[in-house]
């Protein structure tokens, strides 16, 4: 009798709810009933509000159930779970599930279906076929399929990546870097966790095909200290997949050499910033560095470097496998391709979601989100991470693009929407935007080192009620446009969006009358 | 986790001596000796400088930059509670102060009885199972008052 294959996640999500003592439990309950399982430990599928979610492969298909705790194992399994029987928590098929069937996943397409240290499972799955092309290929022709398919970085920027790699390609040196951006210190974010626990080969493909686009032969991943599970995953799956030769000395066979290595942050969120990250890899305090020169020309240990973020490079594999139009069919006006969007904070349906842009704010919250896990209503919820601006229900009509945020003074950076109900005080969350600045600040700029201090103090006179409340507003507003313009990096320069739009959209928070309900406000 | 161990210069020197020749081997050592001891000495300071060829100041310099170095010794345990945003939506600062007055202690700082240290951290990655902490590297998300003291007595009891 073959084992019957179980699918549970070993997510640092999953984990956070449980899904070690669910393994545990199913592992302990076959072994009760004599029938022969095996649990595989894949990623998540990404629907944390159903984790820890676990699957059975039945002769046909894989049928999920969840969410499980550790006490629903017995009875799961005295109902036939293991048969994909019947029970209160059966979900099904989990591609028939509405959050998953609405998805485009082309960078996600194996996260949480596969065994993530399995390169076999990977190229069984689709992968190591992009590789393959590449290999085939002149360097000029990887660059320029990545450039036609439009791929922009998804670390915040939305720099053109080709463009990056083409720069890199042409400048001159011995030694060249591929540096992978695994520092996600954006809240509300963690698709790169995601794809690194669930399916690190995509990346260290990814990477790999950069490498032979450059000519670079060595790579290095900076992941934050605050993920020891994908640090972990990543490290074993380096291994992995230089034991099968995918990377090191000959990259399967060819005459290219590449191989990789880990970093590990040290809790500093600027160092999520290029250059900041470089000093952190040479060993330095994670200063930024003036631009030019530009990493491609002088980066990494002064050598041409391509920097980009899990994503970007993560996204490259199905470019090169299924080719560049394929990926640029997907998505909206200059934002072409997927974006990894996660629903995180106080929202129902919390998890990755995976779409061509040009899907409005308000599709995403309302209707995939599913509003609140609260309950309550939806006021206001953060776009990008801690730099990004908070928005009212009047602008859900804002299609999820990196053009139609800017024009309302905003941003999508990494992708991450935090949610937030009508107990959200929003001067307290401007207060805390300014506080993080001070926190995070490298340095340089004086602005952003001690004008973020200053900001908090007056933030803190106007919720105590105390002074001339127009006049604290007024200097908030200058100081604002201070670190706008005086700040070498958009720690200092974005801090205004989250202060700036707390206060324009919800003035009532700051004292102030409450916003006209109708137009698009400036 | 089987908590630090006590410092050595011994065993600091081992730890040091097998990354110095790594391109950029401050962190990496910075971390393994944090990792080993559960902070960084001053002592340590000294003995990286040498073996890198830097100065003091300029090792300080790193270590004094970036928050998850610490420089005084730990608890058995170390709790990091999310501050950020998402958890924030959640009501994480609720549970910042719960914590705090549980423990009677502040950020950064460590029990009376010393099973654990507490800090402050901004975002774990695990905004859609908020509000979250990582106990010892272990996640632990869907947070509220009574899981968070559960948690705490635990801990208390274990030490
Ligand atoms: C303060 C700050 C923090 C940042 N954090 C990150 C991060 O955590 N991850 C990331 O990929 N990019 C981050 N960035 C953007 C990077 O500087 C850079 O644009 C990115 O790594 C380029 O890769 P991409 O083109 O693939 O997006 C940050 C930028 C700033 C100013
Ligand atoms: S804006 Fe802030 S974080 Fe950015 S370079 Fe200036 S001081 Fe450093």
């Amino acid at each position: 009798m073959t084992a019957i294959r179980l699918f549970v996640p070993r997510d640092a999500g999953a984990l956070a709810v449980g899904a070690e003592r669910v393994a545990q439990a199913l592992h302990a309950g076959a072994a009760r009933r004599g029938a022969p399982v095996e649990i595989v430990r894949t990623g998540s599928r990404g629907l944390y509000w159903l984790e820890p979610m676990i699957e059975v492969a039945t002769d046909t298909e894989r049928i999920a159930y969840g969410p499980v705790s550790a006490d629903d194992v017995e009875p799961l399994l005295d109902a036939g779970m293991l048969s994909g029987a019947p029970h209160p928590l059966r979900l099904g098929r989990p591609e028939a599930l509405p959050f998953l069937s609405r998805q485009t996943r082309l960078t996600f397409a194996r996260c949480g279906i596969v065994d993530p240290l399995s390169p076999q499972d990977y190229g069984g799955h689709g992968g190591w076929r992009g590789l393959e092309r590449a290999i085939a290929m002149a360097p000029a022709d990887i660059v320029e399929a990545v450039v036609q398919s439009g791929l922009r970085g998804r670390g915040g920027a939305g720099f053109p990546t080709g463009v990056k790699w083409r720069t890199a390609l042409q400048a001159p040196g011995a030694q060249k870097y591929i540096v992978c951006n695994a520092d996600e210190g954006d809240s509300g974010t963690f698709a790169d966790r995601m794809i690194m626990e669930g399916d690190p080969f995509v990346l260290i493909e990814g990477m790999t095909i950069a490498g032979i686009a450059v000519g670079a032969t060595k790579g290095y991943v900076y992941i934050r200290s605050e993920y020891p599970q994908a640090i972990a995953v990543i490290r074993a799956a380096i291994d992995a997949a230089r034991h099968a030769g995918y990377i090191g000395t000959r990259v399967t066979d060819s005459p290219h050499a590449f191989d990789l290595e880990v970093r590990v942050g040290a809790g500093a969120y600027v160092c999520g910033e290029e250059t900041a990250l470089l000093e952190s890899i040479e060993g330095r305090r994670g200063q930024v560095r003036a631009k030019p020169p530009l990493p491609a020309h002088r980066g990494l240990f002064a050598s041409p470097t391509v920097i980009n973020n899990v994503l970007s490079l993560a996204a490259v594999p199905f470019i090169l496998a299924e080719g560049a139009a394929a990926y640029a069919a997907h998505g909206f006006g200059k934002s072409r391709g997927t974006m990894p969007i996660q629903l995180a904070g106080n929202v129902k349906y919390g998890g990755l979601f995976e779409a061509g842009f040009g899907l409005s704010l308000g599709e995403l919250v309302d209707d995939i989100g599913g509003g609140t896990a609260s309950g309550r209503p939806v006021r206001a919820v953060q776009v990008g991470g801690p730099l990004g601006a908070y928005f009212p229900r009047r602008l859900f009509d804002t299609p999820f693009d990196y053009e139609a945020f800017a024009a309302r003074d905003g941003l999508i950076g990494h992708g991450g929407i935090v949610v937030f109900d009508d107990t959200v005080d929003m001067a307290r969350q401007a207060r805390f935007a300014m506080e993080f600045c001070a926190i995070e600040s490298c340095g340089k700029c004086t602005p952003c080192r001690i004008g973020s201090t200053r900001g908090a103090e007056v933030i803190d006179r106007i919720m105590r009620g105390e002074g001339d409340r127009a006049a604290h507003l007024a200097l908030i507003t200058d100081l604002c446009e201070t670190l706008k313009f005086g700040s070498l990096c958009a720690l200092g320069g974005f801090t205004p969006y989250p202060v700036m739009s707390a206060i324009r959209h919800f003035p009532e928070d700051f004292g102030m009358p409450q916003a006209v309900s109708s137009g698009t406000p400036r | 986790m089987s908590g630090p161990e006590p410092w050595s210069p011994e065993r600091a020197a081992a730890i040091i001596a097998a990354r110095t020749g790594d391109a950029g081997a401050t962190l990496p050592i910075l971390q393994a000796l944090q990792e080993t001891f559960g902070y960084i000495p001053d002592a340590a300071i000294l003995m990286v400088a040498d073996a890198l060829n830097l100065t003091r100041a300029e090792v300080y310099g790193v270590v004094s930059f970036y928050h998850d170095f610490r420089r005084q010794p730990i608890g058995h345990h170390v709790l990091k509670l999310c501050r950020a945003e998402a958890c924030q939506s959640m009501g994480a600062e609720a549970l910042a102060a719960q914590v705090q007055a549980a423990l009677q202690i502040g950020w950064g700082d460590t029990s009376a009885d010393c099973a654990v240290t507490l800090e402050p951290v901004y975002c774990l990655g695990l905004c859609a199972t908020a509000p979250a902490l990582l106990l010892d590297d272990q996640p632990v998300g869907r947070l509220n008052g009574g899981r968070l003291a559960a948690l705490l007595d635990e801990l208390r009891a274990g030490s």
